[in-house]
Parts: structure tokens; C-alpha cells; sequence
């Protein structure tokens, strides 16, 4: 049976003769939210949205709403809305999308999020890489400008907004929120303690702000077209909406695709909407939601009780596809980006490889992120380059068990999770390749490695 | 400081628009970066003036975010992604392969001045692994071949770089 995609957020993306510009969106009823937005209280607008049970696209699954309803409104001072757009967890790639072929969407969504919020002046953080998206979001912006979208007294409302794009310059941490505030205030993206730091209390220059990943944003815009109640009927009840799954690696149509949660399989999406692995090869592991979430093995079984109670038994191709199912496996769905790993994948290196990002990303304030994250990537490259010593997976283990949980920001557990879970599960092939590698080095044999 | 009159323009007219002046930090030495091609300690203490800031206050900046250069690089900068979906694509055979052709290391430049080769993270289009970006255009699905291939287009002059010197 064929799956088949349910294209909200991607219903123009990639479709012929749509392009990113004002005209083109507006022929597509573009722009109609957010007249309807601006006729109504702002208030009702974020009951919409709570009652939609949309949660955050970014990584950490918070309901937006709830985080619009803690934005301290009695302090007097102004309120700012970032849009994060800095797109880095490793394996994402759908901002992208949406900011190159349908950028009006994602300014369309944050309009009406301003107003509902009552937003001073927004921003869009996007990553230094994007050098075309950040050009595409300015003409945009202008555009919408000319047509009274954004700017004075939009749309005779009386409320008055702009949106400055503000582009990183390629770190990693800045998809942090409060990094991404700092590193917008001019400083080094040092993420701040919470509390006392929450975003809605004080964010940006220590004012109250409201910080949504580019899908979320989008989805406001989807969920004033239909409605919260409407936007909930979509998906499973926690689990509301579609999502965008970025399927990379060992597959045959690596892509994006837009389903609602849990509507279908990590085997469905893997094998029927993505072709299946190459000729020959057989499912090794997959990195469900973005490099920092816990790796599943392909011959595990998964038993437990989800938040409503049900017992499940399932084989990695049964695991539905939504945030609830992915953390009830001991895994999360992140950001939506799957990594697929066949068996020709060498697991030490692929560790290898992760580590090598957390320790380039490590903003280096926290001391047990800073030089733990640096000794496991030493650690595992000389597992990979014959250098290994016996007691290193011991040492791995006791490394990432020291991080997680004494840093400021969640960077430690992004760091630490990969360790911890590929040891967890490939425990012997860590233990094989550093002895082989060893009896190799002492041979003088050279040593190839592919992934690092 | 020497910039043409039309970034001097773009900054003033960019300044004002933020709550903070701080916060034209990055936009500044972008500025600077895509003109001269690197932030020179002079760039460094003219943002500080122009932000009413100290120079550690910018070059603590400078030397946090990888993107910013303290030192000139090649004519055309080779950006090959190295993290794990490009690596299981084969990542890292094609940057071997633009070493051979360039005849230099990562984080080197080649000795004609044509390319730098440096290793960059994740640039969020893990469906086409590999990818490269050249100054700022993104290929994709590069593999060794097609990384020979570039480093010919780059020899032959056919890709246009970032800037014109």
C-alpha cells in the first residue's frame, strides 16, 4: 500500500510554475490569514493556537501555545518574535525549503504570531549559509511591505510591525534559544540559564519573546485558515498536525515529506515512501530526529507503555512516526530529521563522525560539555585510527554520563545522547573494532576509515 | 577603513533599524567579509568605533563564529560538508579528491591562490549528500568526479567568484 502525503506546509513546494514570489502566493489565496488575523482580538488568535495543540518544530516539541501564554505581558516593556531559522540540527533540511520556493508562507505565519502576540518588531534568524534564502526573505519582506502586510498600520489595523533578517555565522549553538538571543544582541551565542532566563520573561535585550522554529510559524498561518479544533483533528490527540521528515542516508529517495503525525511507520516511510534501502543491503540503525537523538538498531524490539497507557511491542518498522511514539522508544523525533544507516555503515565511525560535530560546536562555556565533548571525539578517533586503548568504551560511557545534565543548555544531552545510546546498542562492535584496530596498528597496516 | 560607498550606505541605513546598536554586529562584518574577503584587526576596531563598542567586544565575536576570517583565503573558498548523512554519502572521498586536484590540505589554500579547502558542518541539505558550496552556491551530489570537475570550472574561470579583486 501506498502512503500517501498529506502536503499542508509543502503543498506548494517543488509543485511547477510556483514561485517565491508575492504574486505567485497571493494567486494561491496568500495572505487571506492574516487579513482575517487583523479583524480579530489577538487573544482569540492565541486561544486557536492553544486549542490546536501545535507543538514546536524545532526539536524539543513544546506546544506553542503554552509558550505564547507565559510571554510576560505586565512588565510594560516591548515584546520581540524571533523566527529560528538557523536550520542545523545535522539531517534537517525542510526551513530550507519553505524559506527558498515559498518564503511568503513563513511571513504570512509570523504576521499573524506578531499580531497575536503583540510584537514590537520581529526577526528572523536565519544561518549564515543560507546566502540566497536570507537574499529571498529580504526581496519578500519588501514585497510584503509594498502591499501593506508588514510595516505601518498593517492592513488599516492600526498595528505596526517590520521584520529584520538577521543571518548567523555557522554555529551550531545558535539554534539554541537563548543563544540565538545573544548572538542577535551582537555577543557570543553563550546560551543563558533558565530560570531565571526563560525567553517569554526575558529574552531579547531582557524584554519579553517568543522564539518558534520556520514550520511552527507556518503552521499558525494553516491553523487560522482552518482553525484550531480543525488543526487537531490532524494527527493524534498530543501528536496534532503534519510534519516534515527529512530522510537522509542509506535510503533509495532521500527527501522531505510532509505527513500528519503518526500517520504512518518508520518502516512505511523508510521502505514505501522512500524506496527502500540500496540493492543488497540490509537496515543497519536509524537516527530518528537529528543527530543528537538516541539511535535505534534495527533488530531491537521496543516494549513499554505510551502516555495514555497502552502497552506496544514493536520492531524498528513499526514505530510510529510523532513525538509521543519516538519518546516512548527511548528516542525523540527531534527535528523530523531521519538518518538512515544500511549494514555497510561502520558504526564506531559514524559515532566518530557525530563527534567530531559536537566538539567543532561546543560554545565551550559549560567545562564538562567544553572538554568532555573534545575527549570523546579524541576517544573515538583513536578507536577509528588504530590507536584505541582497552579501557575506552569504558571511558566513552563514563565521559557522556558526566556531561549530561551539568551544562547550562540541552547541548550537553544532544552531546552526550549519541555516545550513550550507539554504546548502548552496538556495545560489541565498539569493543571488536578496538581491538582490531589495535592488532592493526601494531602490524604497521595502514588503516582506512570512510565516515571520519 | 576602505569600503565602497554603497556598503558605507547599506551599514548606516542598517544600524538604526535595531533596538541596540550592539546587535549590527554580525551584519557589519558580513559587510566587511563579503567585501574584502576576511576581517582584518582594523575591520575589527572600525565595527567597535562605528558600534560605539571595545574591540574585544567584536573580536570575541570574530573568533567564536567559524564563517568570520582573520586571514585572506584562495580566490574561490571550497566548503565541502563533512557531517554524518555527506560522510555516509561519501563526503570525505570527495574532499580527497579536491585535494589532489588543488594540491592542497583542508584548511589550506593552493599555492597558484585558486581555492581553500576547509570542512564545514551540517549545511541542512542532507538529501543531496554530498554537498559542497563554493563561495556561496551550493552543489550537490558532488561526488569525486564531479569534484575534479569543479576545480576545472574554477581553473578555467567559469564559475563567477564572490568578489572581484
Amino acid at each position: 500500500m501506498a502512503v500517501e502525503q498529506t502536503r499542508i506546509i509543502f503543498k506548494h513546494i517543488d509543485v511547477e510554475g510556483y514561485t517565491n514570489d508575492i504574486d505567485c502566493y497571493e494567486r494561491h489565496g496568500g495572505y487571506a490569514e492574516l487579513k482575517k488575523a487583523v479583524g480579530m482580538e489577538p487573544d482569540a488568535i492565541c486561544a486557536e493556537v492553544m486549542e490546536s495543540g501545535v507543538r514546536g518544530r524545532g526539536g524539543a516539541g513544546f506546544p506553542a501555545g503554552m509558550k505564547w501564554k507565559f510571554l510576560d505581558r505586565k512588565s510594560g516593556k516591548p515584546i520581540y518574535l524571533v523566527c529560528n531559522a538557523d536550520e542545523s540540527e545535522p539531517g534537517t533540511f525542510k526551513d530550507r525549503q519553505i524559506i527558498h520556493k515559498d518564503p511568503h508562507q513563513l511571513i504570512e505565519g509570523m504576521m499573524i504570531t506578531a499580531y497575536a502576540i503583540r510584537a514590537k518588531l520581529a526577526f528572523i534568524y536565519i544561518r549564515g549559509e543560507f546566502f540566497e534564502g536570507a537574499r529571498i526573505l529580504e526581496r519578500a519582506i519588501e514585497e510584503a511591505r509594498a502591499k501593506n502586510y508588514l510595516g505601518d498600520n498593517i492592513l488599516g489595523s492600526g498595528y505596526s510591525c517590520d521584520i529584520i533578517v538577521h543571518r548567523g555565522a555557522g554555529a551550531y549553538i545558535c539554534g539554541e534559544e537563548t543563544g540565538l538571543i545573544e548572538s542577535l544582541e551582537g555577543k557570543r551565542p553563550y546560551p543563558r540559564i533558565k530560570p531565571p532566563y526563560f525567553p517569554a520573561a526575558l529574552g531579547l535585550y531582557q524584554c519579553p519573546t517568543i522564539v518558534n522554529n520556520v514550520e511552527t510559524l507556518c503552521d499558525v498561518k494553516h491553523i487560522m485558515n482552518m482553525g484550531g479544533k480543525a488543526f487537531a483533528e490532524i494527527g493524534t490527540p498530543g501528536n496534532t498536525g503534519t510534519r516534515i521528515w527529512c530522510v537522509s542516508g542509506h535510503v533509495r529517495k532521500p527527501g522531505y515529506y510532509e505527513f500528519p503525525c503518526a500517520a504512518l511507520t518508520l518502516g512505511e516511510l523508510i521502505y514505501d515512501v522512500c524506496g527502500g534501502l540500496l540493492p543488497g543491503r540490509s537496515l543497519k540503525a536509524v537516527i530518528p530526529g537529528g543527530s543528537s537523538s538516541k539511535i535505534l538498531r534495527a533488530d531491537e524490539r521496543f516494549k513499554g507503555k505510551l502516555r495514555d497507557g497502552t502497552e506496544f511491542d514493536w520492531g524498528i518498522n513499526d514505530i510510529p512516526m510523532d513525538f509521543d511514539s519516538l519518546s516512548a522508544v527511548g528516542s525523540m523525533s527531534g527535528s523530523g530529521g531521519v538518518i538512515v544507516m544500511d549494514d555497510t555503515t561502520d558504526i564506531v565511525e559514524a559515532l566518530a563522525n557525530i563527534n567530531y560535530f559536537y566538539a567543532h560546536e561546543s560554545c565551550g562555556q559549560c567545562t564538562p560539555c567544553r572538554e568532555g565533548v573534545q575527549w570523546m571525539k579524541k576517544v573515538t578517533y583513536r578507536m577509528c585510527n588504530g590507536a584505541a586503548r582497552e579501557e575506552d568504551v569504558e571511558l566513552l560511557r563514563s565521559i557522556a554520563g558526566q556531561i549530561e545534565g551539568r551544562t547550562i543548555c540541552a547541548f550537553g544531552e544532544a552531546a552526550a545522547w549519541p555516545v550513550q545510546s550507539f554504546l548502548a546498542k552496538f556495545n560489541d562492535e565498539f569493543v571488536a573494532k578496538a581491538k582490531a584496530q589495535a592488532a592493526r596498528n601494531a602490524s604497521g597496516e595502514a588503516v582506512e576509515t570512510t565516515l571520519i | 577603513m576602505n569600503l565602497k560607498s554603497e556598503s558605507l550606505a547599506k551599514i548606516d541605513s542598517l544600524i538604526p533599524r535595531y533596538p541596540e546598536k550592539r546587535s549590527a554586529v554580525l551584519p557589519l562584518l558580513h559587510l566587511i567579509q563579503e567585501e574584502h574577503g576576511w576581517i582584518s584587526n582594523e575591520a575589527i576596531e572600525w565595527v567597535a568605533a562605528k558600534l560605539e563598542l571595545q574591540p574585544i567586544n567584536v573580536y570575541e565575536v570574530v573568533t567564536f563564529y567559524p564563517m568570520f576570517k582573520q586571514k585572506p583565503g584562495g580566490k574561490y573558498a571550497v566548503k565541502v560538508c563533512r557531517t554524518l548523512s555527506c560522510a555516509l554519502g561519501g563526503a570525505y572521498k570527495t574532499c580527497k579528491s579536491f585535494q589532489e586536484a588543488l594540491g592542497c590540505e583542508v584548511d589550506g589554500t593552493s599555492e597558484d591562490g585558486l581555492a581553500s579547502i576547509e570542512f564545514v558542518e551540517c549545511h541542512a541539505n542532507c538529501g543531496k549528500a554530498p554537498v559542497v558550496m563554493i563561495d556561496e552556491h551550493m552543489y550537490e551530489g558532488v561526488d569525486e568526479n564531479a569534484a575534479r570537475k569543479l576545480v576545472e570550472a574554477m581553473r578555467a574561470g567559469e564559475i563567477k567568484p564572490a568578489r572581484e579583486d
